[in-house]
């Protein structure tokens, strides 16, 4: 490794030492046709800095960061880099200049090896040799430890994160930008790459911080740009603020609390699953061993895990994609349900929202009237004699779009023309206002902006205030922690015995989504409270 | 001994356009790019190549034209399904059935026309031993050329950084982009790359296989180089196993004619597409994750400004 020029002085917040910021964009503006994406954003960057920058989906904040990496040409404005003015002409010159990036969703190629992967992200004027010598010396000396043989596809989550960090460490970067990086995270994972992150600031970086995790950003950044609709809103010190005050400037207004029914009266077991166990139906799959539980109508179970521990699997052999041998496996109102395809279990009461918002839960392509067909034709009256009833179909669409406040350019637009959170609350309102006794939804907000997936969350509360049995699968733990009543993990294919959630700690749940099991240990704050 | 020499020299012959073909869509495949016209880009080859070496009476001058008329038949690719981003499959198709009649029309002045074909190396002493002499010192420059092609593709793509590139825009372009790596541009050279091969191997028909042009006269040779490229796992290893072995199988099915074998010819000439089938469902069986085609295979790339 390199020496770092260390600074001496520590510098209070507020205060910088040197006169200029390593980065500033004065002005910056990106414009899609009549679309301001980025709306003239003035930020500076100060070296030892973890600055986060905040804001709802759409916001602009990959906009923005792509433009500083180089990815994007802006349409106006300037980028000052160490106080000279520059223009990149690509990522390449970005990263030559001390600028690294980590992105959300992986730049990394499965096929190929981590020495190559890394290689790929470097500019190749050292020797393969050379590059994986210096790759095991930077993985040991941030303790990120990688086998640098090993193809992609074979690795966790958490290693594929790895990867791209210590690609980022090994250009030596000044600057380096990371984009929702603990997104994909456990608990003790997050808290490793913020060790990590910390010595990189006392080395003298800068970090820019994409998070949706307030909380994260209160403990870990020094500052805090929000935007709100391609603007600059405010730029403030994220520890003299509160997650709500902070939620509140992203928004612009506040955010509706999502609030229970107490006392919801829980009655007959509606979803029961016995001793489910299936054999994964692709190589990547998770196999799923003996899994096993029970809710009773009024009851919110949550599901968390890191991806790809069989929350799929577990959700396909829910909804009926894959049929188990076993009917009584999976039994649904009561009847065993195991061996019955999607249009059965959906005729016995139950529905099911995936997911992949497109291409799983919509067909892109077709419109609202004609995807509320799709999950609703068994069951719904939009089918007659084998014709379809267009003004049920559209009468669908209206009520949901009514029900749910779902914004969209006209009537009856194709599925993909609609933003994430909106027709994620088209989804989820057209499951529901089939009043269904079973729902079972998976990662209901994932990707959608705080005020919509307030409206979902609290339309999953009410459908089992109103009687319903609602599995939830998320990774979001904030999430399940406002509105499940009891938590289970999924690790490896199984499924821990579920927590009531106000005994389910972080700390708890983090040692299950890693594979550990629960010691009895003095328990730490309970998210729930 | 003469026979086995015969059949070695006949299946070496068969195989060589094969091999050309199909390591030039290798090499574009794995960029990520599917280009289903290498059957219209080798007949293209072998009407210009064969045009050429009739009116200069030079083969060099006649492969070169071939590798010529293939790139600018593959430019034609690129520019529909790079440049315009239109479906691969659709327009790969399109270049075969734009190839075949092109090449009609380019060659129907030179149907019934002969030329004298590529000269064979001649080492004396060496040449004459017996049966490996001729296989191994008697061969045409395409032979030889042909072994130095693939050997120089598996070094390219796995010992040069350039190739590293080129795979890596065929397992992820939306990360090769990302990451600053101009994907288009690297998937047109590789789809030129593809079709100077398919030229090439095309004009080596009628420069070295048989000496004169007729329509049509590929015969198949570009979708069995398709089958061959999905047979080798995208390996330029096994690409060189498989050309043989199809290669053989086209000479053997010659030779079970002649001696009178009951077994039908089309079975025979189905043989190299039956054994595709065969060998993909055993790798996708044998292999526990990953894949083994490029992943980005025959997608469409837009990168976003």
């Amino acid at each position: 490794m390199q020496a770092h020029q260390r600074m001496l002085d520590s510098t209070p917040n507020g205060q910088h030492s040197g006169d200029s910021p390593l980065l500033r964009t004065i002005g910056l503006t990106k414009r899609y046709g009549d679309f301001l994406a980025n709306d003239s954003i003035d930020i500076d960057i100060w070296p030892r800095e973890i600055h986060a920058l905040l804001g709802e989906n759409g916001a602009g904040k990959s906009t923005l960061v792509k433009s500083i990496y180089g990815l994007i040409q802006p349409s106006a404005g300037e980028i000052r880099w160490q106080g000279q003015r520059i223009v990149l002409s690509g990522p390449s010159e970005a990263r030559s200049r001390g600028i690294g990036m980590v992105f959300q969703h992986f730049s990394l190629f499965d096929n190929l090896t981590v020495a190559e992967n890394v290689a790929l992200g470097l500019d190749g004027k050292e020797s393969f040799k050379d590059m994986s010598a210096r790759l095991e010396q930077v993985s040991k000396t941030y303790g990120l430890p990688l086998d640098p043989k090993r193809e992609v596809w074979q690795l966790s989550v958490g290693e594929r994160q790895r990867i791209e960090i210590v690609r980022a460490l090994m250009q030596d970067p000044k600057f380096l930008i990371l984009d929702e990086p603990t997104a994909v995270l456990t608990p003790q994972e997050a808290d490793q790459l913020f060790i990590v992150l910390e010595r990189l600031k006392a080395e003298g970086r800068a970090i820019l911080y994409i998070s949706h995790k307030l909380e994260e950003v209160k403990r870990l950044c020094d500052t805090a740009t929000i935007l709100r609709g391609g603007r600059k809103v405010e730029t403030c010190n994220p520890r003299l603020e509160t997650a709500a005050s902070l939620a509140r400037m992203m928004v612009g207004g506040e955010i509706k609390e999502v609030k229970a029914v107490s006392g919801r009266k829980t009655t007959v077991p509606r979803l029961v699953v016995n001793d489910l166990s299936l054999a994964p139906s692709e190589a990547h799959g998770v196999r799923l061993e003996h899994i096993s539980f029970e809710l009773k109508g009024g009851e919110i179970l949550g599901i968390a895990g890191v991806a790809g521990n069989g929350q799929e699997e577990l959700f396909a052999a829910l909804s009926g994609e894959r049929l188990a041998k076993d009917p009584g496996t999976v039994v649904i109102e009561g009847i065993a349900a195991g061996h019955l395809s999607i249009t059965q279990r959906r005729k016995l009461g139950a529905a099911f929202v995936p997911e992949e918002r497109l291409g799983h839960g919509t067909a892109p392509r077709m419109r609202l009237s004609e995807n509320a067909l799709l999950t609703g034709h068994a069951a719904s009256g939009m089918v007659h004699h084998g014709f379809i009833d267009t003004a049920a179909t559209l009468k669908t669409v209206d009520r949901a779009t009514e029900t749910f406040d779902v914004r969209k350019a006209k009537r009856d637009p194709e599925a993909a023309s609609l933003s994430g959170g909106n027709l994620q609350k088209f989804i989820v309102g057209r499951e529901i206002l089939r009043n269904p006794a079973v729902l079972v939804v998976s990662q209901p907000t994932w990707g959608v902006d705080a005020g919509a997936a307030a409206v979902i969350r609290q339309a999953l509360l009410d459908l089992a205030s109103a009687g319903a049995a609602v599995l939830v699968t998320s990774q979001d733990l904030d999430e399940l922690a406002e509105i499940a009543d009891s938590i289970a993990v999924m690790f490896h294919g199984r499924l821990s015995a579920p927590l009531a959630t106000s005994e389910a700690t972080r700390e708890k749940l983090g040692l299950l989504m890693g594979g550990s099991s629960l010691e009895p240990k003095e328990a730490a704050h309970a998210i729930g409270a | 001994m003469e026979l086995v020499e015969a059949i070695i020299l006949a299946v070496l012959a068969a195989s060589t356009p094969l091999l050309i073909a199909a390591t030039g869509e290798l090499v574009t495949e794995r960029s990520g790019v599917l280009n289903l016209g290498v059957e219209g880009m080798m007949i293209v080859g072998a009407a210009c190549g064969f045009a050429g070496a009739w009116l200069t009476g030079s083969i060099l001058v006649g492969a070169l034209l071939g590798i010529v008329a293939g790139t600018l038949m593959s430019l034609v690719f690129a520019l529909m399904a790079l440049g315009l981003a239109v479906n691969q499959v659709a327009t790969g198709l399109a270049l075969t059935i734009l190839g075949i009649g092109l090449s009609g029309l380019i060659g129907a002045g030179f149907v019934g026309e002969r030329i004298t074909p590529a000269v064979h190396l001649h080492i004396p002493g060496l040449t004459d031993i017996p049966v490996i002499g001729r296989v191994l010192f008697g061969e045409d420059g395409f032979v030889y050329f042909s072994v130095a092609l693939i050997v120089g593709v598996w070094w390219f793509l796995y010992r040069t950084r350039a190739g590293l590139i080129l795979r890596a825009c065929g397992d992820n372009h939306v990360s090769a982009h990302a990451l600053g790596y101009p994907v288009l541009r690297i998937r047109t050279f590789a789809v030129m790359f593809g079709g100077a091969c398919a030229g090439l191997a095309g004009a080596y028909l009628p420069l070295a296989y048989t000496p004169f042009f007729i329509p049509g006269m590929t015969a198949g040779r570009g979708w069995i180089a398709l089958a061959l490229v999905v047979f080798s796992s995208w390996r330029p290893g096994r690409l060189v196993v498989g050309a043989y072995l199809f290669g053989a199988v086209t000479i053997l099915q010659l030779h079970a004619q002649g001696w009178g074998v009951g077994i039908p010819s089309q079975f025979m000439s189905a043989l190299p597409y039956l054994a595709t089938v065969i060998v993909l469902v055993l790798l996708s069986r044998a292999r526990t994750g990953g894949s083994t085609a490029p992943a980005a295979l025959g997608t469409v790339f837009v990168p976003d400004r």
